[in-house]
């Protein structure tokens, strides 16, 4: 049941999606986040989710992969749905019975939620599936690395990001572990009230952390051993240098702006 | 000094205490150790849990100091902070667990690790992963992501780790004890080929005999002293010593003892399989 947990997940690859610089992808991922709230009407929409389907597209991330990265949160946009659907009142009734009023206006706004929201998760997924979490931590230390002037601990943060990734899909296996070693002594995860359930997680949490601040401390060691010294001084293997599709991703990503903005002016459809 | 020259690690008179809670007695756990080891050898040390094998191994690339005595690699001081760097640099350490020495996602990025930490310039570090990475027979899974690959696959990328700051001497800490029989054998493959064909110091902490008998000398520890200290082929004839700091002798070895008390008239040396089984066919035949 852990298993579908995908947050962080990364398929190696080796597409112009898997190999822009992680930085602009960063820029790219907050732009096109932007980019999201600032369209209106079916046009903008139409071009934003062409803007996705492409860049899934050329990253070869398969739908299955995408859609169990949806799983979870399924039930946040269905609420979404249904809020929106019963309670936006607009001036086009379709449907009414007592209490129960459907308008145009509702189901529209309701759809234009849905698809944003999953286009702003499908597009960030898109984002830690193709970018290795050590790119992405890179990329995020070194653009904040001018605040390390202010005595902010840019690399600390970003080696602790990086870490804890790693130790994710390492954690995970030894919880299922540690489920089955208490279900085979007779501990009930699944049935009783929500404090009896509560008291169940004790046994797993408990052996969790410990393993953990084991591993934590076996992996100081090796780090030492391995001549971490901190952030000064140290190099990287894969220096970040933008390149001409970089630059071609921003100017595109600039061009998908204006058209959005533009769209806005003639949108129909409207919310 | 021309001594130490040859010693790439020299204890003098090493003793060690952890301190206990507030105002429990220390536990004792090296109790004065002499020991050389040289340049290009390959040195097992064996003794059961709590004999002090790994608090040993820790004191030699500085992750311990001594509590008394002095630990020199390659003629320099542990306990010299400035040299701290050199000195791992120099002797690396492979420990048990091979999820828990892992830092990185990717499988290259994580052997690259030590070399940046090094400062290296980045070809020059591309240079030092590929190369460690064809040494441990990893090359192809450069680009895997490690917590997919095998317990034996994932503690040879910890050695490529290791191998990258291309240092003089690799201490491994029961480098098998979490692996399946297939995981070891590549391990002990991989350790034998860093002596006989790269030129490094191997020192192997083990507790299983078989791992010990290709090493060029072995150390038999005990409540914190060395019991024995002499080639494979002698320490292995000496089981009553063995029985006594708890351990076993190999299988090979025992087999040829059962036998020789059965009345064959055999050579209780034979170490290896191949050999095992030739002696036996040449008392047979």
């Amino acid at each position: 049941m852990l298993k579908d947990i995908t947050l962080g997940q990364f398929f190696p690859g080796t597409t112009i999606v898997h190999r822009l610089d992680p930085r602009v992808k960063l820029v790219l991922t907050f732009v096109y986040i932007t980019a999201l709230f600032l369209a209106k009407g079916v046009l903008g929409y139409v071009l934003m989710a062409l803007v996705l389907l492409t860049c899934s597209l050329l990253s070869k991330i398969g739908i299955k992969a995408i859609l169990r990265g949806l799983k979870p949160i399924i039930i946040i946009i269905l609420f979404t749905v249904v809020l929106n659907i019963f309670f936006i009142r607009g001036q086009t009734i379709l449907f009414e019975y007592r209490f129960i009023v459907i308008t145009r206006e509702g189901l529209f706004t309701a759809a234009f939620m849905a698809s944003r929201l999953l286009m702003l998760i499908i597009g960030t997924f898109l984002l830690t599936y193709t970018t290795s979490p050590i790119a992405l931590t890179d990329g995020f230390e070194q653009m904040l690395s001018p605040l390390k002037k202010f005595r902010l601990p840019i690399h600390e943060l970003a080696m602790m990001m990086s870490i804890a990734l790693r130790f994710i899909p390492t954690l995970i296996e030894e919880t299922d572990k540690i489920i089955s070693a208490q279900k085979s002594r007779g501990a009930d995860f699944e049935s009783g009230g929500l404090i009896k359930r509560a008291k169940a997680i004790l046994p797993l949490i408990i052996p969790l952390f410990i393993s953990a601040f084991r591993r934590a401390d076996e992996l100081a060691t090796a780090m030492e051993s391995r001549c971490y010294n901190g952030g000064e001084g140290r190099t990287r293997m894969k220096v970040l240098h933008a390149e001409a599709r970089d630059y071609i991703a921003l100017a595109c990503s600039a061009v998908v702006v204006t058209t959005v903005i533009l769209l806005r002016g003639l949108a129909f459809g409207q919310i | 000094m021309v001594k130490t020259m040859e010693n790439i690690i020299t204890t003098e008179n090493l003793e060690f205490a952890y301190l206990g809670a507030d105002d429990s007695e220390p536990r004792i756990v090296l109790r004065g150790l002499d020991l050389e080891i040289e340049q290009g050898t390959f040195v097992a040390i064996l003794g059961h849990n709590g004999s002090g094998k790994s608090t040993l191994a820790k004191h030699f690339n500085a992750i311990l100091l001594p509590s008394g005595g002095r630990v020199l690699v390659c003629g320099a001081d542990t306990s010299n902070e400035e040299l701290v760097l050199e000195i791992r640099r120099r002797v690396g350490m492979v420990f048990q667990n091979p999820d828990n020495q892992i830092v990185a996602t990717v499988v290259e990025e994580d052997v690259a690790f030590a070399p940046e930490n090094l400062g290296y310039p980045s070809d020059e570090i591309r240079r030092r992963v590929d190369e460690a990475l064809k040494n441990v027979g990893m090359y192809q899974y450069r680009e895997h992501a490690p917590h997919l690959l095998s317990g034996g696959q994932k503690q040879r990328v910890a050695i490529a780790g290791v191998l990258a700051m291309e240092p003089q001497c690799v201490v491994f800490d029961e480098p098998t004890a979490m692996l399946d029989p297939k995981g070891r054998e590549s391990i002990i493959k991989v350790i034998r080929n860093l002596r006989n064909n790269l030129g490094v110091t191997v020192v192997l902490i083990t507790h299983h005999m078989d791992e010990a008998i290709y090493a060029d000398r072995v150390i038999v520890m005990s409540e914190g002293k060395v019991l024995l200290d002499a080639a494979p082929r002698e320490v292995f004839m000496d089981d009553k010593t063995l029985r006594q700091a708890g351990l076993d002798v190999p299988v090979t070895t025992s087999l040829l003892h059962k036998l020789k008390e059965d009345g064959f008239d055999l050579p209780l040396d034979a170490l290896t399989v191949d050999e095992c089984a030739d002696a036996i066919f040449a008392a047979i035949g």
